[in-house]
C-alpha cells in the first residue's frame, strides 16, 4: 500500500502545493511565483504576498490533484507548512490545508519548512540517509545541521544576523541589479574577477559554526561609498564576484571544517541559494578533495517548493506524527521545537 | 440546503450551520486567541454535535470583509479550502451587511462600525423592509466625525426612527456619537454587538437562493484597503488614492438609490397622514 500526501508550502513567496508518494516519487510539483510582484518593492512584502496566496492557492492545489490524477479524498493526508516564515503567508496554506483535511476527514500533518528543504535532498538521492552533515542556504535561513535520524535534527550553527540569500538581496540592491539578488549576483559575477576586492569572512566568536554575513555586506557597502567620495569607477562583475566568493568561501570552510570535526562524510546541501552556481562548484570542488560525498537537489527543488514538504510529511507520517485542529502558523519556528 | 457559515473578520471567531432556514447550530467566541487555533476546531466541535454528514453541505458561507487582513484571510483560506474539497461554491457576504442582519428586522437604521484603527471605523448604513436588508450606503472606511456627518445630512424619512449602532467599533464612536449626534440613536446589546455566524448564514441563504455565490477557487477577501507598500507606492508616484477603496472591493446586499428609498419614505408617510385624515374625518 502507498502513501500519498498532498502538500502545502505558503510561508514566503511561492504558493505551491504537490503529491507526493511514500515520500520519494512527485506525482505533481506545482509552483505559483509571485517573484514579479514583489520586484517592483525590491524585495517581499508581506501583505502583498499573503494576498496572492490566498488569490491563488486553490488554482494551484487543484492543479496539483489534477496532474496526480487524485481527488482529495484519494490521498492519505494533507501535510502545510506551519514555519519558519512569514505569518500572514503561513496562516493561508495552514487554513487551506487544515479545511480541506477535515472536509475530507484526512490527518493532517503540520511541517517545517528547513525540513521541507533538507528532505528535498531524498527525491533524487533516495540512496541518502541519515546520518549526515545538512547546509540549508537560503533567503531566510542558514543552517548548518547534523541530520542524526529521520525527523531528527541537532543544529551546529547558523547565521547570528542576515541569511545568506539576504546578503544577496541587499548587496545586488546597492550594486544596481535589483531583486532577487542570488541569481542576479550569480549571473554578473560569471564575467568578474573573485579575487579582485578582499572582503573578510566573518567568525562568530565562541560558536566556531555560526555565520554572520551583515558584515561582509556592510563591506560592500563601504566599497562603494569609498568608491564614490574618490571617484573611483567600480566594475560591478568584479565586485559581484568578490562578494560572492566571500560568502561562498565561509560557507564551504563551515561545512567542510564541521565534516572533519564529527568524522562525517556525507553532506545533503539545500535551499534556495544551494542553487547557486558558484556554491555547488566550490562545495563539490572541496569534497571532492576531502572525499566526501555531495548531495544537492536540482534547482526546481531547492527554491521553495511543497514536494520537499510531502517527503518530509512522509516520514513524519510513519512515525505517528499528526496535528491537531489548532495547528497554528508559527512564524519563528525552531528546527528542535518541532 | 445546508450552509456552513464562518465569521473571523474581527476578535470574534465565529461558526455556524444552518439547514433549511433553521439554525442548527452556533459557536462564536469572543476571546484572545488567533482564529487558526479556534476557527477549525469550533466548527469540529459543531459538525459533531449535529451529527453533521460533510457531504450534504451545499455551500459555504463567509463573512468576507472588511476586517483584519489576518482574519480575513484564515476565513477565507478556510472556506476556500473546504469549498475546494467538498466541491461547493462560497457566498461571500460583506462584514457590516453580515453584523447588520443581528438586527433583522427592526425599524429604523442599523448601522454597524468595526473598529478599523487609524481613527477610523468600518461602517455601511443599512435598513429592513421586510425580510430584505437595504444598503443604504455601502460599506466603506470613515471617520467617526465623517460618520457622523453622514448620518446627520440624511434626510428625516430615513433617520425618523432613529439609528442603532452595533459592532466591536462601538466604543470608538459611543462617546463622540453621544455628544454630537442629534439623529436619535441608541447601540445593540452585548449579545447583538459582534460577528455571529448565524445571522452571516441566513443572510447567505437568501444571497445563494438569488443565485449570488461563486466558484471556491473565485474568492477573494474584501479588503478595501491596498497594503501599506502599495499606499506608499502610490503616494510617491503622485496618485494618492489614501484609504479609498479599489472599485473591485465594493459589493452591496442590495443597494437602492438613497434619493429614491427617501421618496418612498415619503409618499408612504402622506398616505398613512392622508389615511389618518380621513379617518378623522369619518369621525
Amino acid at each position: 500500500m502507498s502513501v500519498d500526501i498532498l502538500a502545502i508550502e505558503t510561508s514566503c513567496d511561492e504558493t505551491a502545493c504537490a503529491v507526493v508518494r511514500d515520500g520519494r516519487e512527485i506525482l505533481s510539483n506545482v509552483i505559483y511565483t509571485q517573484i514579479d510582484m514583489h520586484t517592483e518593492f525590491g524585495g517581499v512584502v508581506p501583505e502583498l504576498a499573503s494576498r496572492a496566496h490566498i488569490d491563488k492557492i486553490n488554482y494551484v492545489v487543484q492543479k496539483a490533484l489534477n496532474d496526480a490524477g487524485k481527488t482529495i479524498d484519494e490521498v492519505d493526508a494533507v501535510a502545510v507548512t506551519y514555519g519558519p516564515g512569514l505569518v500572514g503567508a503561513l496562516l493561508v496554506g495552514v487554513a487551506e490545508a487544515k479545511a480541506m483535511a477535515w472536509a475530507a476527514g484526512k490527518p493532517i500533518i503540520g511541517v517545517h519548512h528547513i525540513e521541507g528543504h533538507i528532505s528535498a535532498n531524498y527525491i533524487e538521492h533516495p540512496e541518502l540517509t541519515p546520518p549526515y552533515l545538512g547546509l540549508i542556504v537560503s533567503g531566510g535561513h542558514t543552517h548548518l545541521v547534523v541530520v542524526e535520524d529521520w525527523s531528527k535534527y541537532r543544529i551546529l550553527g547558523r547565521t547570528v544576523d542576515d541569511a545568506a540569500g539576504e546578503a544577496y538581496d541587499k548587496v545586488a540592491r546597492a550594486i544596481g541589479l535589483g531583486y532577487p539578488g542570488g541569481p542576479k549576483i550569480d549571473r554578473e559575477a560569471k564575467n568578474g574577477d573573485p579575487l579582485a576586492v578582499h572582503f573578510p569572512i566573518a567568525h562568530v566568536n565562541g560558536s566556531e559554526y555560526d555565520f554572520s554575513f551583515s558584515g561582509i555586506k556592510s563591506a560592500v557597502l563601504n566599497y562603494l561609498n569609498h568608491a564614490q567620495m574618490t571617484g573611483d569607477t567600480v566594475n560591478r562583475a568584479d565586485l559581484a564576484a568578490s562578494f560572492q566568493k566571500a560568502v561562498v568561501d565561509v560557507l564551504v570552510e563551515h561545512t567542510i571544517r564541521a565534516a572533519k570535526d564529527l568524522k562525517i562524510d556525507r553532506i545533503g546541501m539545500a535551499g534556495g541559494v544551494a542553487s547557486n552556481s558558484a556554491l555547488r562548484a566550490a562545495m563539490k570542488e572541496a569534497c571532492d578533495r576531502e572525499g566526501y560525498a555531495l548531495y544537492i537537489p536540482s534547482p526546481i527543488f531547492c527554491t521553495d517548493n511543497a514536494a520537499m514538504i510531502g517527503v518530509a510529511a512522509y516520514h513524519e507520517y510513519m512515525a505517528g506524527v499528526r496535528s491537531g485542529w489548532d495547528l497554528n502558523a508559527v512564524p519563528n519556528l525552531k528546527l528542535e521545537e518541532r | 440546503m445546508k450552509i456552513l457559515a464562518l465569521d473571523s473578520s474581527g476578535l470574534v471567531a465565529s461558526v455556524a450551520i444552518i439547514a433549511d432556514g433553521t439554525l442548527l447550530a452556533e459557536y462564536t467566541v469572543n476571546y484572545k486567541k488567533t482564529h487558526s487555533q479556534t476557527l477549525l476546531p469550533m466548527l469540529d466541535e459543531i459538525a459533531r454535535m449535529v451529527e453533521l454528514d460533510r457531504k450534504t453541505i451545499d455551500a459555504i458561507a463567509v463573512a468576507a470583509g472588511p476586517g483584519s487582513f489576518t482574519g480575513l484571510r484564515i476565513g477565507s483560506a478556510t472556506a476556500k479550502g473546504l469549498g475546494l474539497a467538498l466541491g461547493k461554491p462560497i457566498i461571500e457576504v460583506p462584514t457590516l451587511a453580515g453584523i447588520a442582519f443581528n438586527l433583522g428586522f427592526v425599524r429604523g437604521l442599523v448601522c454597524p462600525v468595526m473598529d478599523a484603527r487609524r481613527q477610523q471605523v468600518y461602517s455601511g448604513i443599512y435598513r429592513f423592509e421586510g425580510d430584505r436588508l437595504i444598503t443604504v450606503r455601502d460599506q466603506t472606511p470613515v471617520s467617526v466625525t465623517d460618520l457622523i456627518a453622514e448620518l446627520e445630512g440624511l434626510d428625516d424619512a430615513l433617520t425618523s426612527e432613529g439609528v442603532i449602532f452595533l459592532g466591536d467599533g462601538v466604543p470608538v464612536l459611543r462617546e463622540e456619537a453621544n455628544r454630537t449626534l442629534s439623529v436619535p440613536h441608541t447601540y445593540a446589546p452585548a449579545h447583538l454587538c459582534m460577528q455571529r455566524a448565524g445571522a452571516v448564514g441566513v443572510l447567505a441563504a437568501q444571497l445563494y437562493a438569488e443565485g449570488r455565490y461563486v466558484p471556491a477557487e473565485k474568492h477573494t477577501p474584501i479588503y478595501l484597503r491596498k497594503s501599506q507598500a502599495e499606499q506608499q507606492r502610490d503616494r510617491m508616484n503622485g496618485n494618492d488614492t489614501g484609504n479609498e477603496p479599489a472599485e473591485s472591493d465594493l459589493i452591496s446586499v442590495q443597494v437602492e438609490a438613497a434619493s429614491k428609498v427617501v421618496e418612498e419614505l415619503r409618499v408612504r408617510a402622506q398616505m398613512e397622514a392622508g389615511k389618518a385624515a380621513e379617518t378623522e374625518d369619518v369621525l
